[in-house]
């Protein structure tokens, strides 16, 4: 039998290796393999994907529809269908996004595919960039789906090849699951050649499959759960087994994707490298059927390492095993170096290394200077004190230091709690002001079926979409109005303020971010909206560039002072929180800092006293 | 060679640039090397750190009290990230504060050359391999940056680095 080998594909003669970073390694080797469309939404740790293959399309000349998509689920269907043309396609995201695009994902399972099919599902145990902790290796034992676990960027690389092929044979939408470990570290990558596909669309109609009614799914079903049983009988996709020199028989680790790099890397610092056996999986979902009879008869305790949940382990069963679930292990969280070394101390009776408490500490992240967020949070906060500020996910979200994010919960939630809000505090009668705040990127993304829904149901509330013109926490894509696609085409822009009318909003205004006098009359404008008679939802479209484009650095400046009339009541460091203003201890008042201020001079309107000044031309 | 290296900042400081110049210097001289990076929102002004593990190394993360060498970009980290670096490791750190480490004002140096301050990391850096305590030589560095810059940067970057080299001939280094 072959057994896939992931020294292959090696960089054929005359192509060098480069240093690349796990989802460049990830895009790259989508464009090698003959992927025609790839289409994603940004989200850390999987944002850098379909740049990469933007990238690696136009270095190569590669033939490649890849697409910013508006949301996870239109992603998931646009690249599906191009799999059903029999063409070899490719959806990427985060962990959350995943949640977004379930469905598609549930029911492609049953329907199975026709060109190869690779669902890149980025998680991020820990979590450092996300709203949860949690596992997509799970979904996809849920929706029975085959999930690759790459340990570093190289072999990230090899299983996108892999993966296809795999998807192929069976026809099955296969998972590619890195970390943020594997996303965002950086390696000596081999390239491969590009081998493109000569594969014109061919969709063979079969409505009992691609459009199966209950009566099909039932027959569709039993073909999954056979091929899930004969893939899970492939040897060929047991763990690479690295023996230990036998000291400890009745001993093995088992482990996948970044915490089996750091747990060898971590075995070698104990002075223990090669004492126990190892495998390292590559598949954790199905887990090789023979492999896992065999381990299971073989030793007595088997230490489980994986992230961030118990997929291995639920499937090796009780007992043997020592995982998160029966508490060797801890049970949630990311398995850094530091918990890895008491575990595998542990697990092999040697004397813990003494590992510190976590350094606490640092600063947190906070808007840049400069950035038009910043002005219409602080005129929410003076505008409504006792208002309710349901918020949602970008950099905004940083609003809750300025205390006007209230809530923060999944991509387009603001909108719907808003309107929550609004029949909960209705039913008593009186309701207080409730803003909700979205950015642009996020209102295409999840926000326009909720803005529907609220005025449909007569909610009262006011709605801030923070325009800032680009995706820009995880590094400015560009959204549906600008124009533009991923791959710098032309595109047929949609408007923010056509959009919104469409959706039935009666009050619409739009503002300069900038101009908080009347950011500050148009939220109370939008108030006595909300409360008249034929009141409703009122949304006011807050536009400033990002500073970090393009657009936003051609903005004007202002050269920004603080005068003699400063007062010390540091109400602009508290509420306006801007790290271009700094406190001087010695003269006991505020002060521009000259190296961080851009000029943007929008802190000229909250100092009390009148104190600060600006002039044009910074 | 082996050496594992973190660069520690603050979002904004240009500590993922420093590590992929690291990586890219490893490259150079033919030595594996993995690397782990910040983003997301801590890279809007938050603490980030960065790793480099140049030799033969499995996973990015270095673990606390192994490293090597850190390069803190901002004075205040080395009360949060100052444990990664091991007894008798260096730490070089962008500070006119005395201390247990190798410290140069590298923000002053890049604004008194005219340069954004955000050039202050490659001052750092240029500190760093001068003070030879990389793994690699400020020659492999200089070419790094030489092939990988823009144009546009590409005599900003090599003055600022250069700056640091030359305070590290003149602090004896």
């Amino acid at each position: 039998m072959t057994r896939p080998s992931l020294a292959q594909p090696a960089a054929p003669p005359g192509l060098s290796e480069r240093l690349l970073l796990g989802n460049e390694a990830i895009g790259r080797a989508l464009v090698e393999a003959g992927v025609s469309l790839a289409a994603s939404y940004p989200g850390t740790p999987a944002s850098e994907i379909l740049a990469a293959v933007v990238a690696a399309a136009h270095e190569t000349g590669a033939e490649v529809h890849a697409e910013w998509s508006i949301n996870e689920k239109v992603a998931f269907e646009t690249a599906l269908a191009n799999s059903m043309c029999g063409r070899r396609s490719a959806v990427a995201m985060k962990q959350v996004g995943l949640n977004v695009a379930a469905d598609p994902f549930f029911r492609a399972a049953y329907l199975g595919v026709t060109g190869g099919f690779l669902v890149v599902a980025a998680d991020d145990p820990g979590p450092h960039s996300s709203q949860t902790e949690q596992d997509s290796r799970l979904l996809a034992l849920a929706a029975q789906v085959p999930v690759l676990d790459p340990m570093d960027p190289r072999e990230a690389r090899e299983m996108v090849h892999l993966g296809l092929q795999l998807s192929e044979r069976y026809e099955l939408p296969v998972m590619l699951r890195p970390t943020t470990r594997v996303c965002h570290a950086r390696q000596n990558v081999p390239l491969g050649e590009v081998r493109p596909l000569e594969r014109p669309a061919r969709f063979v109609r079969d409505p009992g499959r691609w459009a199966a009614t209950p009566v099909f799914v039932r027959e569709l079903h039993w073909r999954l759960h056979d091929k899930l049983t004969a893939l899970a009988g492939e040897a060929q996709w047991a763990p690479e087994f690295l023996p230990g020199e036998g000291g400890r028989p009745e001993k093995c680790i088992v482990a996948s994707g970044a915490a089996a790099a750091h747990a060898l890397d971590m075995l070698a610092e104990l002075g223990a490298a090669g004492q126990v056996d190892f495998y390292r999986v590559r598949m954790p979902f199905p887990l090789p059927r023979p492999w896992v009879e065999q381990v299971l008869g073989t030793y007595r305790e088997i230490l489980v390492l994986e992230e961030p949940g118990p997929v291995m382990e639920l499937q090796l069963g009780a007992g043997r095993v020592r995982g998160r679930q029966s508490g060797q292990v801890p049970g949630f969280g990311e398995l850094t170096p530091e918990v890895l070394g008491r575990v595998l101390a542990g697990f092999l009776g040697m004397a813990a290394p003494e590992v510190p408490a976590p350094a606490a500490g640092g600063v947190r992240p906070t808007l840049c200077p400069g950035c038009g967020h910043r002005g219409v949070f602080y005129a929410l906060r003076e505008t409504f004190p006792q208002g309710i500020f349901p918020s949602d996910i970008g950099c905004y979200t940083l609003g809750i230091n300025l205390g006007a994010v209230d809530t923060c919960h999944c991509m387009g939630a603001g909108i719907s709690q808003a309107a929550g809000f609004y029949h909960a505090y209705a039913a008593g009668g009186d309701f207080p002001p409730i803003v909700a705040t979205i950015g642009d990127s996020t209102f295409y993304h999840a926000g326009i079926p909720a803005l529907i829904n609220a005025v449909f149901h007569r909610a009262r509330f006011i709605l801030v979409i923070l325009d800032n013109q680009t995706t820009a926490m995880t590094g400015h894509q560009p959204t549906p109005a600008l124009g533009v696609t991923a791959q710098g085409r032309p595109a047929t822009p949609v408007a923010l303020p056509e959009l919104v009318r469409a959706c039935g909003v009666k009050f619409l205004r739009e503002v300069e971010a900038y101009n908080l006098p009347e950011v500050k009359d148009i939220l109370l404008e939008a108030d006595r909206f909300c409360r008249s008679s034929e009141g409703g939802v009122a949304v006011l479209i807050a536009r400033h560039p990002c500073l970090l484009t393009p657009e936003g650095r051609r903005q004007p400046r202002h050269r920004v002072r603080v005068t003699e009339g400063c007062v010390g009541c540091r109400h602009c460091l508290e509420a306006f929180e801007c790290r271009g203003l700094r406190w001087e201890e010695a003269e006991g008042r505020a002060a521009i800092d000259p190296v961080t201020c851009v000029g943007c001079g929008v802190c000229v309107h909250v100092c009390p006293a009148g104190a600060i000044e600006a002039e044009a031309g910074g | 060679m082996r050496q594992q290296i973190i660069v520690s900042g603050v979002g904004g400081q240009g500590a993922v640039t420093l590590t992929r110049w690291l990586g890219e210097a490893a490259m150079l001289l033919g030595l594996p090397v993995i690397t782990s990076e910040t983003h997301g929102m801590a890279q809007r002004g938050g603490t980030v750190i960065s790793m480099v593990k140049v030799g033969g190394f499995r996973g990015p993360l270095i673990p606390w009290g192994a490293a090597d060498v850190g390069l803190f970009l901002h004075g205040d980290n080395l009360a949060v990230h100052g444990g990664y670096v091991r007894p008798g490791g260096v730490r070089v750190v962008n500070t006119q504060a005395p201390g247990a480490h190798l410290g140069l004002d590298a923000l002053g140096a890049a604004l008194g050359l005219g340069l954004k301050p955000v050039a202050a990391n490659l001052v750092l850096l240029g500190y760093a391999a001068g003070r030879g305590v990389l793994f690699c030589g400020a020659e492999v560095l200089a070419e790094v940056i030489r092939q990988q810059t823009p144009a546009r940067f590409r005599e900003d970057s090599l003055l600022a680095f250069g700056a640091g080299e030359a305070a590290a001939r003149e602090a004896g280094g």
